[in-house]
């Protein structure tokens, strides 16, 4: 058997006695100043939660105009850039609207995706967000893992986004033609309350 | 009609006694196990569970980890050897916990004659506070801790697994080399106390702490300059019987039976259920004996310092007048403190109708009933309520006696605790080295200063 090679120790160290209490010293001193002062780093996490960063990647939300649709037009573009091709959006038509395409259904399988967040980056619609800062992303069954796009439209009813208070304190950083109000970017050639 | 069913009845009770006072640790023992690393790793540890709304500080958690352990589904492998599969925990449990028959809690218990006429016994009985007098003493103690190496053997061999033969290979080897230190260290201590008797090694040490077997037994009166050198031949004695009793439990320095990062659990890799949890308990149940032992022989057993047995029967009166009111402040002291945790942010932090506001107020009221109760405690030693009675006296020794032992107990699976979250794991060369090339000889050593230091005892004594 090849032994590792002992490093030269001193008598004391060989004893190991003086070393343990060295050690032993110390986890009492940790022991006994976290019982009484109980200020530990960790969070009570249920009863106690920690406040997201404002770019902290969440759950999936899809945005909606002010009239309470959804921002997406079907543009496939997250689909296609998704690298855990988890995204499926079926495409359907609207006649009596600018926008021509909208997603009849539009499900993320949570179980695949890998939180990359490119299909925020890929949208040109603005239409996919994940500044829900919900990372309790559970559920009992496989198929309640899968996102649908009513879910992912109403996930935040009542709740702020993490992105829009990051904007309201730093409104310099916000994207040009940002919109506090609607919570959404505006763009230039459209017009406003569509 | 003195008959032998009194003996009988009365060692029952003892047994019953004595596997409590072993079963009662345990869960403590678990929930100090989770708390104090948690507080060693800058964590809180456990304060999940909780029955109404009290937490208990994370000691609701052994319950429910009891409850786990029973309803849980008991998987048999096909693979394994059934006969020895089912017997190891069994052998393993009942090993820990027999060799407490013969340490004792109490020098005595003397049964008033007004009791003993209920069932027609003539006159006062005396119980000796131990399940097992027997005149082998620790010698039994050494052997049924050899074969509880058995339980962790056969579960290893039985698995029909690699990792756990491996684990109780390690298990054998390890306990037959510290085996060897552990009889000399022991042997050593017998030349000190001339007997074998457990009873007898704790009624040596009564009185002054310089009693103790640590300090090489003077049975001096006052304090003695020799003390010094007695300390040798204790100290060296109780440091390598501590340490095999380290290996025997398989505790942290020497864990290499089950160590997790390569042999998975080792022995009981294969055990579920309550199956496993005889092989948990087994542990501590281990532990405890252990520290029960290292107790009796160099701490002084059931022994309180300066305050030998016979004194506080002399004394019930006085002993619980101070007790009684010595512990009402510090009650109220807990009670306070109790009371102003509800001030913690944690309580802040939670929503107002959280069922855990209840706990600030109950253990205030906990803490101030038993200030209450001392208080009260207090008066009847000032009426001279306990001392007049029979019965008064001897409840108090045998309640300070058995509390001092279980201070003793409870002070040494601390320190197991506490070091099994401290240092690293040997390496299998080590710890061989260690239990052949250096505790064995020291040990032998030993065993030849102390008689020289027995001699020269006996020499000054005379």
């Amino acid at each position: 058997m090849n032994l590792p090679v002992e490093q030269k120790r001193t008598f004391l160290e060989r004893i190991y006695l003086v070393e343990i209490v060295k050690g032993l010293a110390i986890t009492l001193r940790h022991a006994l100043h976290n019982l009484f002062k109980q200020d530990f780093e960790t969070f009570e996490y249920p009863d106690v939660r920690k406040e997201m960063p404002e770019r902290y990647k969440g759950a999936h939300r899809l945005t909606t105009r002010p009239d309470g649709r959804v921002k997406c037009v079907a543009c496939m573009c997250c689909a296609q850039v998704c690298p855990a091709k988890c995204i499926t959006i079926e495409a359907g038509e609207l006649d009596d609207d600018p926008i021509e395409k909208y997603p009849v259904e539009f499900q993320i399988d949570m179980l695949r995706c890998i939180y990359c967040g490119f299909c925020v980056e890929a949208c040109p619609k603005d239409a996919i967000r994940m500044d829900t800062g919900i990372y309790e992303i559970n559920a009992f069954t496989r198929q309640d893992m899968i996102h649908d796009k009513a879910y992912m439209t109403d996930l935040m009813a009542g709740k702020k986004p993490l992105a829009e208070s990051f904007y309201r304190a730093h409104q310099d950083a916000a994207p040009p033609g940002y919109d506090l109000e609607e919570d959404r970017v505006l763009p230039v050639d459209e017009p406003r309350g569509l | 009609m003195e008959s032998h069913w009194t003996e009988v009845i009365v060692a029952l009770i003892k047994c019953v006694f004595s596997l409590a006072f072993v079963m009662q640790i345990v869960p403590v023992l678990i929930w100090a196990e989770r708390k104090f690393s948690a507080y060693i790793q800058d964590r809180p540890g456990p304060n999940r569970a909780h029955i109404m709304g009290i937490r208990a500080g994370g000691l609701v958690h052994t319950l429910v980890d009891v409850v786990k352990l029973v309803v849980k589904e008991d998987i048999i492998p096909d693979h394994v050897e059934k006969k020895f599969w089912f017997a190891a925990p069994v052998i393993a449990m009942s090993c820990a916990l027999t060799t407490f028959t013969v340490v004792p809690w109490g020098d005595r218990f003397v049964v008033p004659a007004s009791i003993t006429a209920w069932w027609g016994g003539e006159g006062p009985l005396t119980v000796p506070l131990q399940v097992a007098t027997i005149n082998s003493g620790m010698l039994f103690i050494l052997a049924i801790g050899s074969l509880s190496v058995y339980g962790v053997m056969l579960a290893g061999w039985s698995s029909n697994n690699k990792f756990s033969l491996l684990g109780g290979l390690r298990a054998s080897a390890q306990m037959v080399s510290y085996e060897l230190a552990m009889g000399l260290s022991v042997a050593t201590m017998f030349m000190l106390y001339g007997t074998t008797e457990l009873d007898k090694v704790a009624a040596q040490q009564a009185g002054p702490i310089w009693n103790w077997g640590l300090f090489g037994v003077l049975d001096a009166d006052g304090f003695d300059p020799l003390l010094f050198v007695g300390w040798i031949v204790g100290g060296l004695a109780f440091i390598m019987f501590w340490t095999s009793v380290f290996a025997e439990t398989n505790r942290m320095p020497f864990d290499l039976p089950e160590g997790e990062a390569e042999l998975v659990a080792g022995y009981h890799v294969e055990y579920s259920s309550l199956r496993f949890a005889l092989f948990f308990m087994a542990e501590y149940a281990h532990m405890i004996v252990g520290s029960a032992v290292t107790a009796t022989l160099f701490f002084g057993g059931y022994n309180i310092p300066f305050l030998p047995g016979d004194s506080i029967r002399a004394h019930a009166d006085t002993i619980v007048t101070v007790l009684g009111f010595g512990a009402v402040p510090v009650f109220i002291a807990f009670a306070v403190i109790a009371w102003n945790r509800r001030k913690r942010p944690f309580y802040q932090a939670l929503a107002p109708d959280d069922i855990r506001h209840r706990e600030p107020r109950f253990f205030a009221a906990f803490w101030s009933v038993l200030a209450i109760a001392h208080l009260g405690l207090g008066v009847a030693g000032l009426t001279g309520a306990v001392g007049s009675t029979a019965l008064g006296p001897e409840l108090l020794a045998f309640i300070l006696q058995t509390s001092s032992l279980v201070i003793k107990v409870l002070i040494g699976t601390f320190f197991m605790i506490w070091v099994r979250w401290t240092i690293p794991r040997f390496r299998y060369d080590q710890l061989m080295n260690l239990g052949w090339r250096a505790m064995l000889p020291l040990a032998l050593g030993n065993v030849f200063l102390a008689g020289i230091w027995v001699i020269f005892r006996e020499a000054v004594q005379a």
